[in-house]
This record gives C-alpha cells, sequence and structure tokens, in this order.
C-alpha cells in the first residue's frame, strides 16, 4: 500500500537530527513537527520570523499577532526568537538552516524543483520558496509519485516552471525514499506493499534500484 | 519637530492617485489597518502596492482591490485572495511575483542605502528574465535593484512621539524593513507614548526612519487560520 500523508511525514522525521534548525513547509512538511523521534531536539524555524515554534495554542489563548508561516496561529517555546522578514530569510541564505522540507508538483532527476505555478491556472505566486531552495543545505521533498491521472512527478525534466535548479536532494513519495545523484532518483526504500515494478512503472525520470534497497521503516 | 498626526485620514491626506506604496504585514498580521482602511475611504487610485501578500477578499489589500484601486501589485504569495486572482487572469492589474526574501532584501537594502544586491534566489527561474547577473566564485547571481516607493504604511505594537517603534511577536515580518525605507513613513500604532517611555535598548527601528506617526483605533486584527489544539 502506498504512503498516506501522515506517513510520509513521519518518515521525513527521520532524516531529522539533534540540534537541527528544520524549516518545514505547507501542507505534508507541516506535520513532520508531529512525529519528531524522543531525544532529538530541533528548532524550527517559520519564515514569517520565528525560531522555537511551538505547538498551535489552546483555544482562547490564539493570538493574531503570532502565526507561523502557514498563517496558522502558533505559540512560542521558551528560548524562542522573534525576527523581522529581511533577518529571517538573512539566516536561510546564510545556511544556518540544516534541513527544508517542502512540498512539489514536479521534481527532476537532476534535483530541479517545479513547486510555485501552474500557467494560466494557479498564481499564487512563489512565496519564500525560491529563496529557501537556492540556499538550503539539505532540501527534502514530501510529494504524491503520481498526479491525480496517474502521471509520473519523477520526471527527466520540469514542464511546469520552476522554482529552483539542482537543489532537491532527497524525495519522499507514497512509494519510497529516493536519493537524487548523478545517476538520477536512486530508489533506497519502498513502501510496505509497494513492489519495485510499480515503482519503476511510476518514475518517468532515470531511476536506479539502490543495492541496499529495503522495505521502509519508521522508527523504532 | 512633531510627527504626530491625529489619525489616519490626516496621515495619509497626500497620498496622490499614481502613488508607490509598501505596506507591512504578512499575511493578515501586522497589516497597516487603519491606513488601508483611510486609503478606501479616500478612494486613491492607480496605486502600486508593494506587500507580500495581498489580503483576503474583504479585508487587508484586498478591501483595495474590490474598490479597483490597485494598479500594480509587488508581492510574493497572493494565495487567500479570489478577486485577486480574478483580476490577475483577466488582465485587470498589473502583478509582479518576487521571492520573499528578496522581497525583504530589497525593502532592507533601501533603508540600508545600497542600491542593489546579488541574490540567488530565482536563478533559473521566470523570475530572472530580463534581469543583470554577475557571476562570483563560479555561482550566478541576479541584480536585485532597492526599491524606490513613495510612502512606507506600517504597523506597530508601540511607538513614541519620536517615531521610534517596537513590533509584537510575529507581527514584525516586513514592518520594519519598509518602515526603513519608505520615502516618507508613516507608522501607525496600538499604542503612542511619549519619548522615554520606551526601553532605547528594545527599540525595533529607531525614530529617523519614522515622519509620520499616529495612534490606530478598531483594529480588527483578523485571524486568517484559527487553528488550536486539544488540551492534553
Amino acid at each position: 500500500m502506498a504512503l498516506n500523508k501522515e506517513q510520509i511525514a513521519q518518515r521525513i522525521a527521520l532524516e531529522l537530527k539533534d540540534g537541527f534548525y528544520v524549516n518545514l513547509g505547507i501542507g505534508i512538511p507541516t506535520l513532520v513537527a508531529n512525529y519528531i523521534p524522543q531525544g532529538v531536539n530541533v528548532v524550527l524555524q517559520s519564515e514569517n520570523g520565528l525560531l522555537g515554534m511551538g505547538p498551535f495554542p489552546l483555544a482562547g489563548e490564539e493570538s493574531a499577532d503570532l502565526i507561523n508561516a502557514g498563517k496558522q496561529t502558533v505559540t512560542t517555546l521558551p528560548g524562542s526568537a522573534i525576527f523581522d522578514s529581511a533577518m529571517s530569510f538573512g539566516m536561510i541564505r546564510a545556511g544556518k538552516v540544516d534541513l527544508t522540507v517542502l512540498g512539489a508538483m514536479e521534481v527532476a532527476d537532476n534535483g530541479d524543483i517545479a513547486n510555485w505555478k501552474i500557467p494560466g491556472k494557479m498564481v499564487k505566486g512563489m512565496g519564500g520558496a525560491m529563496d529557501l531552495v537556492a540556499a538550503a543545505k539539505n532540501i527534502i521533498v514530501a510529494m504524491q509519485h503520481t498526479d491525480k491521472a496517474g502521471n509520473s512527478k519523477l520526471l527527466p525534466q520540469c514542464s511546469l516552471p520552476i522554482t529552483g535548479l539542482q537543489c532537491v536532494k532527497k524525495v519522499v513519495s507514497d512509494l519510497g525514499v529516493f536519493d537524487i545523484t548523478d545517476q538520477g532518483f536512486v530508489c533506497i526504500e519502498y513502501a510496505p506493499g509497494v513492489t519495485i515494478e510499480e515503482i519503476k512503472a511510476k518514475t518517468a525520470g532515470r531511476l536506479t534500484i539502490a543495492d541496499s534497497i529495503h522495505e521502509m521503516k519508521f522508527g523504532e | 519637530m512633531n510627527k504626530v498626526f491625529a489619525n489616519a485620514e490626516e496621515a495619509i491626506k497626500d497620498i496622490q492617485s499614481g502613488a508607490v506604496l509598501m505596506l507591512g504585514g504578512f499575511g493578515l498580521c501586522g497589516i497597516p489597518e487603519n491606513c488601508i482602511a483611510a486609503l478606501v475611504k479616500k478612494g486613491t487610485t492607480n496605486l502600486t502596492c508593494i506587500s507580500n501578500n495581498a489580503g483576503v477578499d474583504d479585508f487587508g489589500i484586498g478591501l483595495l482591490l474590490q474598490k479597483k484601486q490597485v494598479k500594480k501589485m509587488i508581492a510574493s504569495y497572493v494565495g487567500e485572495n479570489a478577486e485577486f486572482e480574478r483580476q490577475l487572469l483577466h488582465g485587470e492589474m498589473e502583478v509582479q511575483l518576487i521571492p520573499q526574501g528578496t522581497l525583504a532584501t530589497r525593502c532592507l537594502i533601501t533603508g540600508y542605502g545600497i542600491p542593489f544586491v546579488p541574490v540567488l534566489a530565482g536563478v533559473g527561474t521566470e523570475v530572472a528574465e530580463g534581469k543583470e547577473t554577475v557571476m562570483r566564485n563560479g555561482r550566478k547571481y541576479l541584480i536585485e535593484d532597492a526599491f524606490d516607493s513613495d510612502f512606507a504604511l506600517v504597523k506597530a505594537w508601540k511607538g513614541d512621539t519620536m517615531g521610534n517603534l517596537i513590533f509584537k511577536d510575529t507581527a514584525r515580518n516586513f514592518n520594519p524593513m519598509m518602515a526603513m525605507s519608505g520615502k516618507i513613513t508613516i507608522a501607525e500604532v496600538e499604542e503612542l507614548v511619549q519619548p522615554g517611555e520606551l526601553d532605547p535598548n528594545f527599540v525595533h527601528v529607531p525614530g529617523i526612519y519614522v515622519h509620520r506617526i499616529f495612534k490606530g483605533t478598531n483594529y480588527e486584527k483578523r485571524i486568517e487560520q484559527r487553528t488550536v489544539r486539544k488540551p492534553e
């Protein structure tokens, strides 16, 4: 069975290392915060100007002045820091953020990503995505492997307008985990119940199956 | 020196049709509500608005869009506004979408007196079209210019009559660097105090950048995505 969104988030959470500063994008990436492994302490960065993002507030304690980049009400934690948008992107640009997790419409086998625009249909804008992908040291994409019509979203090259070039290092889809290397997508894990044949059939970009490939685990 | 104005109507009185405005805020958080309401009331048209977002249909910059007061919007994300998307897809309004960090930094360098800045964001994308580039250490950068705006409209938590500003929580966002970069900066504040009442160590924007200040009223502070957790 292909993974649901929660399981994709759960698998990505295993990539978090103690001491990481992490920026989580909107959608599946936001869910990663729910699965941070025990003993791993990370600081979440929200690009609207908050380090040390806490959980959602209790009803009645929400404040219009304290939101995350998805415009949701959040809280601070002991040790949180507030700053302005220029400093926020300053720390992103300077490579201080260890890991960025974001969603994508398409990823190419060289690490190109498209996630901000569908010409003639959707013109929401890139927000901070272009800044993040241009600067982050480590970018993991959380995405569905195929679109609703069954077409692969892991491609030889992106067909939609590009967000950033050769920047994605890893993709966690509903079918498996893929490193992006000079050989294109390298499948290192498959989701429980998903066959390698299915992954091959649904991956349009260059694909290699790692010798060490194994079924995905979700922690201890 | 008198920077204090009675209200938003007085403070924005000389904003003329065709003006280029910067508006602070992220989503609906920390937006200059009073100035926007006054601009809607005044009916000033052909505005160019530089702002991270364009509000929602019935609040924030969305109120200016409803009245067709905006000629051009420069923003990074405009997803929460159906009227905006309609005007854009029908070519009724000019829109320039730019990366959020580039937007913030272009404001910042204006306030720092730096004319342009090299950035990586947008290289290889539509954003790079027609832009000058520079190579350093094997990497290509886009040259992004400082902004040239007539007025910056910002919202702060506290301010004093000298124009010193302090922001609250993430309502800070774009407000400080926009405050620093307006030819005329108009700050609306929730609390307007006398000099000496703000601790100079905790001033976020020094008053030298702020030309006009007034105490705002009737803040709605609408929440876009109210999210809460269950008690444990």
